[in-house]
């Protein structure tokens, strides 16, 4: 490996740790969204 | 509120491609590693930005104790969680960093075993508030924090106190620096920080919300149960 390759391995783990963190940040937004929808059925029924 | 989130997320993916040009095409390149060293500006201002999280964990873990507000206990852990996530940053760009310099991956001296212990520490504290239900985890996390907190100081300035193959640290160090290097460095010091803020406020937000969610649950249980009794 050169070292420009070292280089943009670096940078490149950083930015796919950051966006995989980001990544199961929005997935657990999307279920709590979806359990928040499940909440509100019932209370519409009655 | 609503408003500001938005403006300081393209305000931070601004400064983060400044700061990115900055660090590979601004900064001046290193006699002696060559290109290679650029990775120093993603290396140590996520080192620094975990340092920070640590310690705004410690002092929410510290509030809560005192006062057991449940505002500081989500601090706490959201703090940590974005800590961990800078931590391992640190810990998997530097190998990368070390590979080429040092010609080695690893090696288990001072500055680089205490950081893969600060960052299991905090890797625990994340597994005891993901898996333990039990009424006391906030309290027990927030002893656990104070603990960890206590090895932040250490993994610092374990290059001062013991010989090891890790460079002195930049600031407040033996080392020197070019003042441009030290610019890029500062410009992508922040950039991480408001990067990390906004993790931190959006996260907060998320955990605020699923608290809500539990609670709403728990109490459509209840009521549940009552109305079956009946």
């Amino acid at each position: 490996m050169s070292n420009n390759e070292y280089l943009f391995a670096a940078y490149a783990a950083t930015w796919i740790i950051h966006i995989v963190y980001l990544g199961t940040i929005v997935s657990r937004y999307s279920r709590l969204k979806r359990e928040i929808e499940e909440l509100k059925k019932p209370a519409v029924r009655s | 509120m609503k408003r500001a989130f938005p403006i300081l997320g393209v305000l931070t993916a601004i400064l983060l491609s400044y700061a990115l040009y900055q660090a590979l095409v601004g900064a001046p390149t290193e006699q002696t590693m060559g290109d290679v060293q650029r990775i120093f500006y993603y290396h140590v201002p996520s080192a620094w930005t975990a340092f920070i999280l640590f310690f705004v964990n410690f002092g929410a873990s510290v509030f809560y104790l005192t006062k057991r507000r449940p505002a500081a206990d989500i601090v706490a852990l959201v703090s940590a969680e974005v800590g961990v996530v800078f931590c391992t940053v640190v810990l998997v760009t530097g190998p990368i960093w070390a590979r080429p310099v040092w010609g080695i991956w690893w090696t288990w001296d001072m500055r680089l075993t205490s950081t893969l212990v600060l960052w299991l520490i905090y890797v625990s504290y994340l597994f005891l508030r993901r898996f333990s239900s039990s009424g006391q985890t906030p309290t027990l996390a927030a002893a656990l924090a104070v603990l960890g907190a206590l090895c932040v100081p250490f993994v610092y300035f374990s290059i001062w106190f013991f010989r090891t193959q890790h460079p002195q640290p930049v600031m407040g160090g033996g080392g020197s620096i070019d003042p441009r290097m030290l610019h890029v460095l500062l410009i992508n010091w922040l950039a991480f920080s408001c990067f990390a803020f906004l993790v931190c406020w959006s996260r907060y937000r998320l955990e605020s919300l699923q608290r809500e969610v539990d609670q709403a649950h728990a109490l459509e249980s209840l009521l549940g149960a009552r109305g079956s009794a009946r």
